[in-house]
Parts: C-alpha cells; structure tokens; sequence
C-alpha cells in the first residue's frame, strides 16, 4: 500500500535558507544544497524548495541554483517561486526539479496549471494554496503579495485548482506558520474531504506527534514542516522513528534507525545511559556500497 | 585520442526529447561514476551502447515531440533490430506502448505490445499515484536483483501500464494490482523514478548497467 510521506520544506528568502514565522520573520539557515545534501542522508521523502522572494522582486526562478540543488538530491525536488509560464516549469524540470509548486501565478492566471498539466502531466503539478483565518474567523485564501484572489473559500479554491489539473494540493496555515503548535487538522480534513487527489499539509509541525495526528485524523497524504528540521541532527530519522512506533506506514530504511530508543516530552530521542554512549565510540559502521 | 573521440566514447544515452528530468538522471548517473551523453542526435544514438528514456510530462506531448526530432525510426533500429539496451522511466516507459489514453487517444512506439490505462480512483484511492509504495518482484533479474523483492520506490503517476504477464517484471498494489516495471528481452521500463528513489534506485541503475556490460 502506498506509505505516507514526510516532506521537508525549504523556504529560501534572497538565496537563503530561512526558518519562516508566520510568513513575517525569517531567520537565516544556510545554503540549500547542504540543507538539500543533510535532508537526504536522512531519509526525507521528498524536498520542497520555495523562493518566497523571487514573486515580490519579479524575478523568475534561480535555474542554475536549482540544478546545483539537485545533484544531491535522490528524493523528489518540488521547486516553487517565481513561476510565470509553462516554460519556466519546463525549464524547471530540464534543470533538475521534478515537480512544479504553483501559488501567486494560479491566483493571477488560474489557467496556467491547465497549461502546464497538459505539457507535464498533471502528476507534475503541485498547487500551493496559502489559508489565513480573516477577520469573520472564516479561513480565507491568502496572499502575502497582495494579488487579488479570484476565490476566496478555500474549498472552492481547491476544487477550481484540481479541476484545472492541479496533481496535488500544497496546503499552507499560515497562522500555523512557525508556531510549533501543531497542524490546524480541522482545515486540513476540509480540503482532503474536499478533493480527489493527493494533498500535503504544512504549518505548525513542532512535534512528532504532529505528524501522526495529521496523517490520522486530519487524513492528509503527506506531512510537510520546514523549520522543525533545523538546526537537530537526524531530525528525519528521529521524526520517523516516532510515526514508525506510533504504526503509520512509512518509508523507512535509513542505516541509523533509533528503533530502540525512548522519546523525551519534546519528542526528541532521549539520552542514552554512558555506558551505551562509551561502547559506541570504537563501533564502525561501514558505509553502503551500491 | 583527442577529446573529440572521448565524448564519442560515451556509452550511455540519456535521450533528450525536450521532455523529462534528464538534470535528475544524469546526477543519479554522475553519482554511480557513469560517464554518459544527452543527446538527440542520430549519429549519438547510433554511437551509444544503452539508452535511457526518462520521462516526466504527458503522453501526447512526449510523442510528438519524438517525431518532431525525427529519431523514433533511428531508435527503433538500434533497439529493435541490433538489440541494444533501453531503460524507459515513467512516462518513458509508457510511450514503448502501442497506444494511451492521456489527453486523447494517442499511438506511443509500440515496442512492447500494451496499452496505458488511467489509474482508476477510488475509497482513499487518490489519482496521481504519489509517493513510496512497495514493489513486488516478478523477475529478480536482471533489474532487481540488488533490492530485496518487497523494496519501495517513488512513483508519481495518473497513468499506467497494461500488457500480457509475459512483459511483467514487477507490480504494485494501489486499489489494484498494476505494473511497476516491464521486461521485454532488452527493452525494459520501470513506472517509478529510480532516480528519486535514494539508493533503492541507484540499485536499479546499476543493475540495468551492469546487465548492459558497461562499467
């Protein structure tokens, strides 16, 4: 059966890593490609890379960071930001993205995802869609560029954009955004009950248990975080580690595993007694050869 | 030996047809240490000794963009006639079909009799088929003979494969039983990416190699 996923989001503000708080306060990470290069050894499902400053600046896409990006990325690459027509996206693929994230461009021209499902298949077409609760407390589609939103229910919104062929549904709470509280999993049940296709929950992961009530009651196919990677050694593998005992099905064939190791209240895995740590400085683990 | 005659020393074609996420494969090649061309030339492919046909797009657009480059006949000899390798990846592999039904009914190469087919919806059946599923395999050789036979790859996929069990190299459950990859003397095609697949996938690529001779 197919497992679900665990996505890792890289925001990169003016060629930078940053950590996002609610879409307003960003602190610096580093490069991409070693955040790319880390987030891979470690088991990552799949890599989400979102230029949140190419849509203000009117820049295009950064084509030649995103092939750098990708050499050592051997899980699939979503590449967001500053897209504007389908030859970007096939620009985008050729330079080593394997699935196109569309947010600011589908609100201008909401025919751009037809467009670009018809060339790329609609597989390759992954719609953003940014939720704020406005001031009614009615959760609204969001623009943090101010573009005017031809739908405002993100349902609608939803079901306009995979109708249009839309392969998946990125879903952004941005009041969530950085607030390590959890997913908002009632808005995330809404939009999969909503639709037929694929749809990838972000916002709000600052636990592992996070993940597991997402995937369960909010029903979402993959759960997406991006500053609860930082900056935590093996932030994948412990991640999985807890989904893997809560039993979701998950992939999960990283060398280091941490199976039989116990959790601290922050879900990170706890420590190990000395006499354990001791051993393990004269065991070698050999790397795999393929 | 100039470096003229080096480049024409390149075993491996990753074929370019103005479609697919040939930057992917190609640091999925240059990770094993394969030296390899893209190209779309005649003269390339009639040079190289295996071909990979990778594939991310859809079907109509991926044919005609084939018969527009004007290789499909000059592909056809090598692969048909002198048997030389090909590895068709996702949506490389469903154009090796007779026909599909993306966007319209279309006629694909028609190298392994078969027909592409949407992946029918259902209860928690969601169409694309995105993510890591479990493969089972059919035939271990000579594609899966480095996994073990219950391994998972990253498929990403509306449409799918439908041919006589003779071709069935490997399947995968999603609702329904369907196919993951296909075996057909030298031509063969896997529906997941092996080259978003970590290194379940620079299994695959290995073994197709190795099976070529090429090291």
């Amino acid at each position: 059966m197919l497992k679900k996923r665990l996505t890792a989001i890289l925001v990169i503000r003016d060629g930078i890593v940053v950590q996002s708080i609610g879409f307003s306060k960003y602190l610096p990470v580093g490069k991409a490609q070693i955040a790319v290069e880390f987030l891979n050894s470690w088991g990552i499902d799949e890599i989400i890379y979102l230029d949140i400053s190419a849509t203000p600046k009117d820049q295009g896409p950064d084509f030649l960071e995103i092939q750098s990006v990708s050499k050592k990325c051997f899980v699939p690459l979503v590449v967001g930001g500053g897209i504007s027509s389908v030859g970007d996206m096939q620009k985008l693929v050729k330079f080593g993205a394997d699935k196109i994230a569309i947010n600011s461009a589908a609100l201008k021209d909401p025919l751009l995802i037809k467009k670009g499902a018809s060339i790329l298949g609609n597989q390759c077409i992954v719609a953003s869609i940014d939720v704020k609760l406005d001031k009614d407390k009615k959760y609204s589609v969001f623009s943090n560029f101010g573009i005017d939103i031809p739908e405002k229910d993100p349902v609608k919104w939803a079901k306009t954009l995979a109708s249009l062929g839309a392969g998946e549904i990125l879903l952004n709470c941005v009041d969530r955004n950085g607030s390590k509280v959890g997913y908002d999993i009632n808005m995330v049940r809404m939009i999969v009950e909503a639709v037929d296709i694929p749809v990838i929950a972000c916002g709000g992961a600052g636990h592992p248990q996070d993940f597991v009530d997402v995937m369960t009651q909010g029903r979402a196919n993959c759960a997406a975080a991006g500053n609860f990677f930082h900056f935590t050694e093996h932030s994948v593998i412990n991640a999985k580690a807890y989904l893997q005992k809560k039993g979701i099905d998950i992939r999960f064939d990283t060398q280091a595993h941490y199976m039989d190791f116990e959790f601290d209240d922050g879900g990170r895995i706890a420590k190990r007694p000395d006499r354990y740590l001791a051993e393990q400085r004269f065991k070698y683990y050999p790397p795999e050869i393929i | 030996m100039g470096f003229k005659n080096a480049i024409n020393m390149k075993k491996i074609l990753l074929i370019d047809y103005k479609l697919g996420n040939h930057q992917s494969v190609a640091n999925t090649l240059t990770f094993l240490g394969y030296d390899f061309l893209i190209s779309n030339s005649p003269a390339d492919i009639k040079r190289a000794q295996a071909y990979i046909l990778p594939g991310v797009g859809a079907f109509p657009e991926a044919m005609k963009n084939l018969k527009a480059i004007g290789i499909v006949d000059v592909l056809a000899h090598e692969v048909i006639k002198r048997k030389k390798p090909i590895l068709g990846v996702c949506l490389g592999m469903q154009i090796l079909a007779n026909d599909s039904v993306e966007n319209g009914f279309h006629k694909g190469l028609g190298w392994v009799s078969g027909h592409v087919a949407k992946v029918p919806p259902g209860q928690e059946i969601r169409v694309p088929h995105v993510g890591w599923n479990n493969i089972h395999a059919v035939s271990k050789n000579p594609l899966f003979s480095r996994v073990s036979s219950n391994t998972n790859f990253y498929f990403d996929h509306s449409y799918h494969f439908v041919c006589n069990n003779k071709f069935v190299a490997a399947t995968f459950i999603y609702g329904h039983k369907m196919i993951a990859a296909i075996q057909k003397d030298n031509i063969f095609g896997v529906q997941f990416h092996p080259e978003k697949s970590q290194n379940n996938g620079l299994r695959i690529y290995r073994s197709f190699f190795n099976y070529c001779g090429i090291n």
